[in-house]
């Protein structure tokens, strides 16, 4: 369903934004496999709907936080894929300089503030920007995007309590995907839809299909309306899949083939194209178009990161403690 | 950037009251200024922050939820987001909850983004045996914090330096852990009256001499002042260095002074394993090894939690008497 | 002797220390990490499944379940897989595990084994890396275990279980598949024995963990030159002995402290402040640390390689102290 706002061009731009994450994460798939990335790759394929639905709302100084299934957060927020291919390479041309990585991506010049490889670790960061924006009152707020393997980390019930307390203006995305690195949800927690702990502590929470980018959009529209309004927090949970595993690597025989297949056939991008193709909103050709734009830019990425300098040894104890401005 | 101190007109404060001026001070010239903490608008359990709400609004001087975790977060969060918090956990002893934020998060987002974010939090902690609180209100754990490549760790020992020190790490674009220990909270001494700061990783000489340095932590340096004094009557000349700063750790200044002396003790109240002492002792003899006359010996709280009991409170915490033992076994000692 | 992998002692050992006692639950389950050997874990469940548990992702709350099992009469052994993880986890290990036993003036026992793995690992950045054991070794009341070889790790880990205090068991990923002489029904190895890993006479190498074995690696270099390294391998650190270390010292008078702690208020610190402070008349040379530097660990793989205790590092050091 489409807000009857949206015009084609705006559908297409979304489109576009989500075959970029597909095919970046896609790419970055195969550089891993031949070992040009280093450490722990977590792959976001099939959730790219959360990703853009969300972002997509924000103002350009809105702050934006992820966990350590980033890549298309920051992609979301317009960050280039150019230093974001060479940060995952380890470049000094990454938007880090090779210090971060894929799971401490930051971006912080498109407002993806960061990333971070500790489950959860990232809600509480957003919660400080939430009050820095409501002390400034110009109408800003923090996103927060997080798994459901969050919900039992001790640091989201707190950051829900604080932030229903002080009615900061943070929106808490749960991409309820179903499995909290190898374990499926039920065997963690009895509380299987985690907008029922917003709920516990007062705040307006409302669980949407997260494949469906339109449904996104709409419920991430009355959560920003809150915000902006000084209605406090709100909190989002997308249910959807990831359709590769935890991480690159696992080979996720935790998980049926049959729900995968399931899975697929709801795949976001499909639906999307499906919904242009009936409201004859873009041409067959236009729409394959998209997907090979997106994967020569991709491409562009990869050659820029791999033919990148290294960082030099010299650097690695700059940026460890920030000179006075 | 703060003016050196020069020769203004001095006043009389507590070391608590030291405190206190320099977050007013701070909050005045400087509107991102936010303190948040358990009872803070209240004034904190000590008083720290007394009157502090009254004058700024408790918008700025927000009582926190008991989530130090969250709340250390949220205070990082803040400083990403512009704002300069003064985030205080009540008892050091308390840190413990906030450690992964601290250490995974405040203090390696500046690095991990490749200097994108800047962290300018500071952390105030109050520390110290004294009052027979037991294992879970009386421990210090600068070490653990001075481990951690990215946090800046402070000890001042006297009101002077507390609020000049707590001016810097106000400034200081980095997450900077100010320690007080609570003991000398109550303590008198003199403070310039004007804006004045105490620079970081700098160590002041207190007393000198040539023929034994302590080094002395916090709560330590009245007991090393007075240990001084007792050798000194017996004719010995004693060097005592206040650290006041543990990351960074002044190196230069302790190792001229071994150089001169060639006996140094340390003296900290936390655990001697994996202490402030250890650093010390293995830096000195790294950089001055072939000037030692004997080794470096280190002055510490025994190896076990503290006990509550008020007896065994003052049988555990180290002092004048410790440090008179270790200077006596320094000066005696002979190499081959 | 029979020869095998290191994940396979531990594996035994684990198996043994199941069998042997019914206490004994498992808490959380990357033991043999998430490599390859992953499968061979599975094993365990087959027998033991009953006493092995599966926690959501919450360190804080399973390490406090496990501290209160113990002092409940368990012998939980708790695994907090990457060692930056315990961060979450400190208030429960910290204050509660470390002080239980002497603030209750000996009432209270905590028999539980932290099991964590440190270091660095290859592209874990600074969030993946952490080696927390340091900070823990300024915690009385807990033990530390850190093995570095086969036999080590099977014998640690049935001592670690049968202590009555809580221990901290330090592994790390990179020892996974080293291979040793482990010999069948091996005795427990009590804590508190350092062993000479390597025997030589011009300079002794202290070395914890991982870093035993690329000291071990530096000490074939340079023997090629002439120089004999002796190779001391703690074992544990608290207890820690002392004695074994200063023999070595009164034969070399030189020394070398190589492990994977950041410098500042490192473990090397400490060792290199007790050697001073106990063996300083037998020290022709300053000590050398040889540590990870104190920057965060950066992701980038070049930069990683250059900040951590490598062979080229230890064998400058050495060379240095005999200069």
């Amino acid at each position: 369903m489409i807000l009857r706002k949206e015009k084609a061009s705006e559908v297409l731009d979304l489109f576009r934004r989500m075959w970029l994450i597909r095919a970046f994460e896609e790419k970055a798939s195969v550089l891993y496999a031949e070992r040009q990335i280093a450490g722990l790759l977590h792959l976001s394929i099939g959730q790219e709907a959360i990703a853009v639905g969300a972002c997509s709302l924000l103002h350009q100084d809105d702050y934006v936080f992820g966990g350590h299934r980033s890549h298309g957060h920051a992609i979301a927020t317009g960050a280039d894929i150019n230093k974001l291919m060479a940060e995952l390479a380890g470049r000094a041309t990454g938007y880090c300089g090779g210090n971060g990585g894929s799971m401490h991506i930051v971006a912080k010049e498109t407002g993806f503030i960061t990333a971070s490889g500790i489950v959860g670790g990232t809600i509480p960061l957003a919660l400080g920007a939430a009050f820095a924006a409501k002390e400034r009152k110009k109408g800003q707020l923090a996103v927060v995007f997080f798994g459901d393997g969050a919900g039992q980390a001790g640091a989201f019930h707190e950051s829900l309590n604080i932030a229903s307390l002080w009615q900061l203006p943070v929106i808490f995305v749960c991409e309820n995907n179903g499995y909290a690195e190898f374990t499926p949800l039920s065997a963690h927690t009895k509380i299987e839809r985690l907008a029922q702990h917003a709920k516990t502590y007062a705040i307006v929470a409302s669980t949407v299909d997260g494949n469906d980018l339109f449904a996104v959009r709409a419920a991430m529209a009355r959560a920003i309306k809150n915000c902006r309004n000084d209605k406090g927090p709100a909190f989002v949970e997308c249910l959807t899949h990831r359709l590769r595993g935890h991480y690159e690597g696992d080979p996720a025989k935790y998980r049926e083939l049959s729900q995968l297949a399931t899975w697929k056939k709801q795949d976001p991008i499909a639906r999307v194209e499906r919904t242009l193709r009936k409201k004859k909103l873009a041409t067959s050709q236009k729409l394959k178009a998209v997907e090979a734009q997106a994967r020569a830019l991709v491409e562009k990425a990869a050659d820029f990161a791999l033919s990148s300098p290294w960082p030099s040894p010299e650097a690695v104890d700059h940026a460890v403690y920030a000179e006075a401005k | 950037m703060l003016r050196p101190r020069r020769l203004f007109f001095m006043y009389e404060q507590t070391y608590l009251e030291a405190i206190r001026s320099a977050l007013a001070e701070e909050m005045r010239r400087d509107s991102s200024v936010y303190l948040f903490g358990e009872d803070v608008a209240l004034g904190g359990p000590f008083g720290a922050t007394k009157g502090l709400a009254d004058e700024f609004g408790t918008h700025r001087v927000v009582n926190t939820p008991i989530s130090e975790g969250t709340v250390m977060g949220l205070a990082t969060g803040a400083a990403v987001a512009g704002l300069r918090p003064v985030v205080e956990i009540m008892f050091i002893d308390f840190i413990t909850l906030a450690m992964d934020q601290l250490v995974n998060h405040a203090a390696k987002l500046h690095y991990m983004s490749g200097g994108q974010l800047r962290v300018p939090l500071t952390i105030r902690v109050q520390c110290g045996i004294t009052g027979a609180m037991g294992a879970h209100h009386s421990q210090s754990f600068e070490a653990w914090l001075t481990h951690v490549p990215g946090l800046k760790v402070l000890m001042p020992a006297t009101p002077e330096d507390a609020k000049g020190l707590l001016k810097t790490a106000i400034r200081d674009d980095n997450p900077v852990v100010f320690i007080e220990h609570r003991g000398l909270y109550w303590t008198k001494g003199e403070i310039p009256q004007d804006d004045h700061g105490v620079p970081i990783g700098k160590a002041k000489i207190l007393r000198e001499g040539d023929q034994i340095t302590i080094v002395a932590l916090a709560s330590m340096v009245g007991p090393a002042l007075a240990a001084a004094d007792e050798l000194s009557n017996q004719g010995i000349s004693v060097e005592v260095i206040d650290l006041r700063s543990v990351a960074p750790i002044d190196v230069e200044t302790i190792v001229n002074s071994t150089k001169k002396t060639s006996r140094i003790i340390v003296v900290h109240e936390a655990v001697r394993q994996s202490g402030i002492g250890a650093e010390v002792a293995a830096l000195v003899q790294e950089h001055a090894f072939y000037h030692l006359d004997c080794p470096v010996l280190r002055i510490a709280a025994p190896f076990a939690p503290i006990p509550a009991g008020p007896s065994l409170e003052a049988a555990f915490v180290p002092g004048k008497d410790l440090i008179l033992e270790a200077a006596h076994r320094a000066l005696g000692s002979r190499l081959f | 002797m029979r020869e095998i992998a290191y994940y396979e002692a531990k594996f035994e050992a684990l198996d043994e220390i199941m069998a042997a006692d019914e206490r004994v639950h498992l808490i959380n389950g990357t033991f043999l990490s998430l490599s390859p050997h992953r499968h061979v874990f599975q094993n365990l469940k087959e027998k033991y499944g009953e006493r092995m548990i599966a926690p959501p992702i919450s360190e804080l709350g399973f390490c406090g379940l496990a501290t209160g099992a113990a002092m409940a009469g368990l012998r939980p052994i708790v695994d907090l897989s990457t060692g930056s993880f315990i961060y979450e986890a400190w208030p429960q290990v910290a204050n509660e595990a470390a002080n239980a036993f002497s603030m209750s003036g000996g009432q209270t026992r905590v028999p539980v084994v932290f099991h964590l793995f440190h270091g660095l690992r290859g592209g874990g950045a600074a969030q993946h890396s952490g080696s927390p054991q340091a900070m823990l070794w300024n915690c009385p009341g807990l033990e530390i275990a850190i093995p570095s070889s086969p036999r080590d790790v099977k014998g640690l880990l049935k001592s670690a279980v049968a202590s009555d205090n809580p221990t901290i068991f330090v592994d790390h990923t990179r020892l996974l598949d080293i291979r040793g002489e482990v010999p069948e029904n091996d005795k427990p190895i009590p804590l508190g024995v350092a062993e000479i890993k390597r025997s030589g006479r011009d300079v002794t190498v202290v070395a914890t963990s991982y870093t035993v074995q690329v000291a071990l690696r530096a000490a074939a270099t340079v023997a090629q030159q002439g120089i004999e390294i002796e190779v001391v391998d703690p074992r544990t650190l608290v207890p820690f002995d002392l004695p074994t270390i200063l023999q070595s010292v009164e034969k070399t008078h030189r020394v070398v402290i190589a492990d994977e702690t950041h410098q500042s208020c490192g473990v090397a610190a400490e060792i290199a402040a007790r050697i001073a402070e106990s063996g300083f008349d037998k020290l022709k040379a300053p000590i050398r640390r040889v540590s990870t530097l104190d920057v965060p660990v950066s992701y980038s793989p070049p930069l990683e390689a250059h900040i951590g205790p490598s062979e080229g590092r230890i064998i400058d050091a050495v060379k240095a102290t005999l200069a």
